[in-house]
């Protein structure tokens, strides 16, 4: 009995023993865990701050670039001015060549055309002392205005003789005046804008005459130098649109075949992982000397045109193979091996066992992986500058052959332009438009993985 | 030949296997097997875990195949005809020697395609109609039809465990196979789902040749007519299930099935 008591004590003492070690540790154990958790909220506090930032930055300053200041001119096409021949309609007896001749040449004996007197002729209805001082005058409405009203003719030579009011781009400098992205105070010697413009501009704004309306040109128009206030991002979306086209036509059925048969039939031997290595290699290369390579090998030896989407899309190919091949692989080996052996075990062959069963399960994950690829590759800027697509191209392309630019490559390239005050907020603009591009992929990508998943 | 492959000369001999080893690399998992497994008859493969009684099932529809380092020596023939012969085709092998698996796999799809999918790879059915009765017959022979006949078109994922393996047994009789293998069909299974199964067992043991390997020896003793024990890539003891439950021959045989390892 007296043994068992001062067991039973020697335990008790023991066991109050190790309970305070256990509280001392405890103690560290959660200032530790608090400390943990204290970095993980302020980093993610950070980042949220960080990416909060540079929204806010991004769209205060790239909003206000959808919308353009125009000018309300009635335009008199004015048949003394714009005298031209009657437009060529094709002959029953007539080639296709010889049409298209006679058609040109009518284009161009139209582009000979003082449009610009129409518009000079409109804006002295609207600014009484205009004709005292053609020069400003000259400069209020942007100019490749000019050119719309000459395809207004071109398209439809009825318009000559009938007045049309429309809406004209003013310059660049105007609306960075009326959008007070200039210091007003600047002396004269320092004003984009002389100071009869600016009295102009005023007055015409105050009577409703100049508008700050939502900006087509943006969209519609290629890039110009000349004509800085009509630069718009239609080539280089273009130009973006059919590089994706060559990034999903190759980069998707070339990645994901690859990834079937590395995955579930090579030979799992050391040339396969070798290949595997590789893969994995080719992912972590800077996409910068995939530039260089496609220069190299598609325009060097291939001889393929400068400039042109289809050498974008190659070279972004290349970037994007890796991408697609590793999630298409990380998603065939998350389909459960059972499945597999269900359909051999009914006597399917290896492909069939593949096609019928692996594959349908693994196209959701197939979709996201290769989604995301080609929003990656929407976004790449760097290898394109090496394979001349960072050159300043005043068309929209109509071929993937023709010489283009892409959209984060104009990002690139407005952000250099001379007109700061300008085209800081047109930077910004195109930055939205190529975020848009992106999430909208990304939500593509979320939503066929929902679509599709299947549930177990 | 050892006593163990002796068999009543009146049976007719579906498998044979003849001095079978497996290698999985270098690691030799099965060290010579000869086995005569009879036709209509349930044989039960027991044996502790690793002692290579589902290595040596693979084996019997060349699954192993699947495993690039596996290597099979040693012959295995199916009505005397050599399984693993060059010009013979497995897909033709696997059409006669089905499979059933430790865990109940149906296709994420419909209960009716699940059924349908071994016949239409095969060509067994022409019509629309023939592939209607054939998912019909197996469903029934399975002793499922009338549990699913009202939703063969919701998928077969949905269904509960135990009719799960069931429409996993209903798909591989849909190709006419002769021989089942089973490689512990009910362990994933409760108990009333698994003694549906084992009535499942006796009826279509009419019909086909069963290969089942079990942990379960109460299991065996119930469904089988003939038990083969494994040890450590051998088979120690192959008889009739109540010899071997009640009488075994040899002292390892009788160490697991009263419980002292395994």
């Amino acid at each position: 009995m007296t043994t068992e008591v001062k067991n039973l004590k020697g335990s008790s003492l023991a066991r109050s023993k190790v309970q305070q070690q256990v509280i001392n540790s405890l103690q560290k154990r959660h200032r530790q865990e608090k400390l943990f958790r204290g970095a993980g909220v302020t980093a993610v506090a950070i980042s949220l701050l960080l990416v909060v930032l540079l929204f806010v930055n991004i769209f205060s300053k790239g909003l206000p670039a959808f919308w353009q200041h125009a000018i309300k001119v009635d335009i008199y096409f004015d048949p003394a001015v714009v005298q031209i021949a009657e437009k060529p309609v094709q002959q029953a007896d007539e080639s296709d060549n010889d049409f298209r001749q006679r058609d040109l040449e009518w284009r161009s004996s139209v582009g000979m055309i003082n449009f610009n007197r129409l518009i000079l002729d409109g804006l002295n209805k609207v600014i009484p002392d205009g004709q005292a001082h053609r020069r400003d005058l000259q400069r209020v409405v942007t100019s490749g205005e000019r050119f719309a009203i000459r395809d207004m003719v071109i398209n439809d030579p009825s318009v000559i003789g009938t007045t049309k009011s429309l809406y004209l781009l003013t310059d660049a400098n105007i609306d960075v005046w009326l959008k007070g992205n200039i210091d007003r105070s600047l002396s004269d010697a320092q004003q984009q804008l002389s100071p009869k413009m600016r009295e102009w501009v005023e007055s015409l704004k105050a009577q409703g005459i100049i508008q700050n309306r939502f900006s087509f040109a943006l969209f519609m128009n290629p890039d110009s130098r000349s004509s800085l206030a009509s630069a718009g991002l239609a080539g280089a979306f273009m130009g973006s649109l059919y590089m994706m086209l060559v990034v999903i036509v190759l980069a998707i059925p070339m990645g994901v075949a690859a990834a079937i048969y590395l995955e579930e039939f090579a030979p799992k031997n050391k040339l396969t992982d070798l290949v595997e290595v590789n893969i994995n290699n080719l992912a972590a290369v800077p996409s910068i000397v995939f530039g260089l390579l496609g220069a190299s090998i598609f325009i060097g030896w291939f001889n393929l045109p400068m400039s042109a989407p289809v050498v974008g899309g190659l070279v972004l190919t290349l970037m994007t193979l890796p991408t697609v091949i590793i999630a298409t692989r990380s998603t065939l080996k998350a389909i459960p091996p059972s499945i597999r052996q269900a359909a051999l075990g009914l006597g399917a062959s290896k492909s069939q066992a593949v096609f019928h069963h692996v594959l349908p399960l693994a196209i959701p994950g197939i979709l996201t992986g290769s989604i995301i690829g080609v929003a990656q590759a929407l976004g790449e800027s760097a290898p394109l500058l090496l394979i001349g697509m960072k050159s300043f191209v005043a068309s929209v392309p109509t071929s993937a052959m023709e010489q283009s630019t892409a959209l984060p490559v104009q990002i690139y390239l407005w952000q250099g332009n001379e007109l700061r005050n300008f085209f800081e907020a047109r930077t910004s603009a195109a930055i939205i438009v190529l975020l848009a591009l992106m999430l909208s992929l990304n939500s593509l990508a979320i939503w066929l993985r929902k679509r599709y998943e299947v549930r177990w | 030949m050892s006593e163990s492959v002796a068999v009543n000369n009146a049976a007719k001999v579906k498998m044979t296997a003849r001095d079978v080893k497996v290698f999985y690399g270098d690691n030799q998992a099965i060290h010579g097997i000869d086995m005569d497994i009879i036709e209509n008859e349930v044989i039960a493969f027991i044996g502790p875990s690793g002692c290579g009684k589902s290595t040596f099932l693979r084996c019997l529809n060349r699954m192993n195949d699947t495993i690039d380092i596996c290597r099979v020596t040693g012959e295995i023939a199916l009505d005397g005809q050599n399984i693993y012969h060059p010009s013979l085709d497995v897909v033709q092998l696997r059409a006669q020697v089905g499979m059933v698996f430790q865990k109940p796999n149906p296709f994420p799809k419909s209960i009716y395609e699940n059924i349908a999918y071994g016949p239409k790879l095969h060509g067994l059915a022409s019509k629309k109609s023939d592939l209607d009765d054939i998912v019909e017959s197996s469903l029934r022979r399975a002793g499922l039809w009338n549990e699913v006949k009202d939703r063969l078109s919701q998928p077969g994922t949905g269904l509960s465990g135990g009719q799960q393996q069931r429409l996993c047994i209903a798909r591989s009789i849909a190709v006419s196979p002769e021989v089942i293998l089973m490689d512990e069909p009910c362990s994933a299974l409760d108990p009333i789902a698994t003694s549906i199964i084992e009535e499942l067992i006796d009826e279509l043991k009419q019909n086909f040749t069963i290969v089942i390997v079990t942990h379960n020896m109460q299991q065996a003793a119930r469904v089988s007519d003939r038990t083969a024990f494994f040890h450590l890539g051998n088979l120690i003891e192959l008889g009739v299930t109540n010899d071997v439950f009640t009488n075994p021959k040899q002292k390892k045989t009788e160490d697991y099935i009263t419980g002292r390892y395994g």
